[in-house]
């Protein structure tokens, strides 16, 4: 405290705030470190973007691309006409033929060749007959940019194959089986696999975790165990998925096996608990945390004068929470839920752990059954020595992508609904 | 559980204050209030920001039972029962004594859903045509049915301020209530739309016994009937200085400090 009596202000009075000239540069140099943060984080987006075109550059190079395609057989020596003109009979006589010892006995045991239709015949002629073979693949910037190299060495190699151009995610891809040949494998199990997961995973962990955000929300008290379990929610949230894979795989795998493998249900369960229902509910506990927490920042969101208004009228707590509460919040617990979802259906680790299966021919038939997932196909493909699982790996990516998008987008166009709708 | 009693004709008092105390946890916002309201009259309750006066409004309704920490001692007898005696429940205390709160605040609905809301939870038993009857009488009751008539599908919040403000009010009848709590309802809008309010209390007051919170001095001196002031002491617990005829309190205030207080010298 200085002993003179304080000046009162006038404008320009107090002579530490810089004037005129000195003023006008120190303007210039604030001005200029806004515009450093301004490209610095202009740099930043640019990163992500570049990040981002190198993913999907990969991906695309990778499931585009030329193949050298050869057979061991010719088709000619099996008919006089096309193999795809033929019956369903001529098909099975062809096959009937050519294809015995083992391989016809473990295609029996799956389904007898009897039974099946033209599409399969034709797929298993090909395999075993023709043994129509992809004996190398280039990806897509060779086939653009290189095509010449593609041709010299073909033609070198593989003085017998042909040139093709291929698309590796294509419409038989989506709808065939598993195979061990990686020119005919599908992802049509694991995609079944994926959505009968993600389907009973949010059947269990909507209403689970909304419930218990509304409990949390509206009517627990603010005492030292809610507050506990709050903190431990939240730091849920953040447990690494492999550890509730380890969780998954001894309390619903082994601990509770006769459920999960649908043995209480009677004979013809599955052999063990790597099941649908098993991954689910593990798949739901990992994302039990995000939606309660999601749900939780909207309940409370909700203007507490719509709760007065509500209760002024003589609405009892649950009427309040059902006719207003909930419907404001709706739009942010679905936003919560659709992180979840997208959570759930890219998390690999967790399935590994629980030993979903990598190699299965037949599809997921309810919650009970053994099954695979697209992550996981993608990881075990990625992981074979044949070169050319990488291309239908990328192939795969391509699917889980559009798969997550269209279960994004359906979701949006759900919350968006709700959103108008107020 | 009982059900509260019905109107007594011979009791002029619509609700009595007796020694009513209100805490906070540990602190006492409100200290020793004791009067009675009449029946069918506008109720003012004045003084400065903090004194309780808002917080004994909510008491009339058990509106303070939704913060946890409140605590509310003494008795609130309304026709002849304490609203906070061990079995009287609080949803039918906020049916029988509605609220109107400072911010309009509509439910985002439609106008229509906005009134049919508080009649369909307290277990309306009437028909569609019932239904639209006692929307219309609710929103002429609140002089707001010739200006939304036509758009009764369109959002609550698509209405300026003061209609919405008149909507929370129709919406407050259409649950029958004898009693409404307007905690400053006019502070969120313009002179225009307070006069509009004001004259609807004077109509409402013919069949309604109100209790309106003003910070507005003249509100309450051309608005209502008797006025209620409160002050804080030193303790900052809000007290009752001075109640009576809204004439005397203005004209011939007794206490000084409510001189001092209406005549603009603090607060």
């Amino acid at each position: 405290m200085s002993a003179e009596p304080i000046q009162p202000l006038t404008p320009g009075s107090v002579r530490r705030l810089p004037q005129g000239e000195d003023f006008r540069r120190n303007i210039a140099r604030r001005r200029f470190i806004g515009r450093i943060w301004r490209y610095l984080f202009f740099s930043s987006l640019i990163i992500g973007v570049i990040a981002l075109v190198t993913l999907l550059g990969t991906i695309v190079n990778r499931s585009f691309g030329t193949v050298a395609v050869q057979e061991r057989v010719n088709p000619a020596t099996l008919a006089d006409r096309p193999l795809e003109d033929l019956s369903q009979e001529e098909l099975l006589a062809i096959a009937q033929a050519n294809i015995s010892g083992n391989v016809r006995r473990r295609l029996d045991r799956e389904e007898p060749l009897a039974e099946r239709n033209e599409a399969e015949l034709l797929r298993i002629i090909e395999e075993f007959v023709l043994q129509r073979e992809v004996v190398n693949s280039w990806p897509l910037s060779e086939t653009l940019f290189n095509y010449r190299h593609i041709e010299e060495q073909a033609a070198e190699e593989f003085p017998n194959a042909r040139l093709e151009f291929r698309s590796w995610v294509s419409w038989d891809f989506i709808v065939r089986p598993m195979s061990r040949t990686p020119a005919l494998a599908g992802i049509r199990t694991a995609l079944l696999g994926s959505i009968w997961m993600i389907v009973i995973t949010m059947l269990l962990a909507f209403p689970i975790g909304v419930g218990a955000a509304i409990y949390l929300e509206e009517y627990a008290r603010d005492n030292l165990i809610n507050r506990i379990i709050q903190t431990n929610i939240n730091n849920l949230a953040g447990v690494p998925s492999i550890i509730y894979g380890m969780l998954g795989l001894a309390i619903f795998v082994r601990g509770l096996e006769y459920f999960t493998s649908g043995q209480f249900l009677g004979p013809g369960g599955a052999p063990n608990g790597r099941t649908l229902i098993s991954a689910a509910l593990t798949m739901a506990l990992l994302i039990l945390p995000l939606i309660i927490i999601n749900a939780q920042e909207s309940i409370r969101a909700v203007p507490n004068s719509l709760r007065q208004a509500s209760y002024g009228l003589g609405a009892t707590q649950w009427q309040t929470i059902w006719n207003h509460v909930l419907p404001v919040a709706l739009p942010g617990i679905l936003t919560g839920t659709i992180l979840g979802m997208s959570r759930a259906v890219g998390e690999t680790a967790p399935l590994i752990v629980i030993g979903a299966a990598t190699y299965i021919v037949t599809d997921p038939s309810g919650p009970f059954s053994s099954f695979t997932a697209l992550p996981i196909q993608i990881y075990n493909w990625t992981s074979r020595p044949q070169d050319q699982f990488r291309d239908i790996a990328g192939a795969g990516i391509v699917v889980l992508l559009i798969l997550l998008l269209s279960l994004n987008a359906a979701a949006i166009l759900l919350r968006n609904r709700f959103r108008r709708s107020i | 559980m009982s059900v509260l009693h019905d109107p007594n004709p011979l009791n002029p008092n619509a609700i009595e204050a007796r020694g009513m105390s209100i805490y906070y946890g540990a602190f006492r916002a409100v200290k020793e209030v004791s009067f009675s309201i009449e029946s069918q009259k506008i109720t003012a309750l004045i003084g400065p920001s903090g004194c309780g006066k808002s917080t004994v409004l909510r008491s009339f309704n058990r509106m303070n039972d939704l913060i946890a920490v409140a605590r509310t001692e003494g008795e609130v007898i309304f026709h002849g029962q304490n609203l906070y005696g061990p079995d009287v429940d609080a949803v039918e205390v906020r049916r029988r004594i509605g609220m109107v709160f400072q911010k309009p605040n509509p439910f985002p609905k439609s106008i229509y859903e906005n009134i049919a809301f508080g009649p369909r939870i307290n277990g309306w038993k009437g028909t569609k045509a019932e239904m639209d009857d006692l929307v219309e009488q609710s929103l002429r009751g609140a002089a707001l049915w010739d200006e939304v008539k036509d758009k009764l599908k369109e959002s609550g919040l698509s209405l300026s301020g003061g209609q919405q403000q008149r909507l929370c009010i129709a919406r407050a009848l259409a649950v029958e209530p004898e009693v409404i709590l307007m905690d400053e309802p006019c502070s969120a809008l313009d002179p225009i739309s307070t006069l509009k309010i004001e004259e609807l209390m004077f109509e409402l007051r013919r069949q309604y016994t109100i209790i309106i919170v003003t910070h507005n001095m003249q509100q309450a001196a051309r608005a209502s009937d008797y006025t209620a002031f409160f002050l804080m002491d030193q303790d900052r617990a809000g007290m009752l200085v001075e109640y009576g005829p809204t004439d005397q309190i203005f004209k011939d205030p007794k206490d000084e400090r409510t001189e001092q207080y209406i005549s603009g010298r603090f607060g």
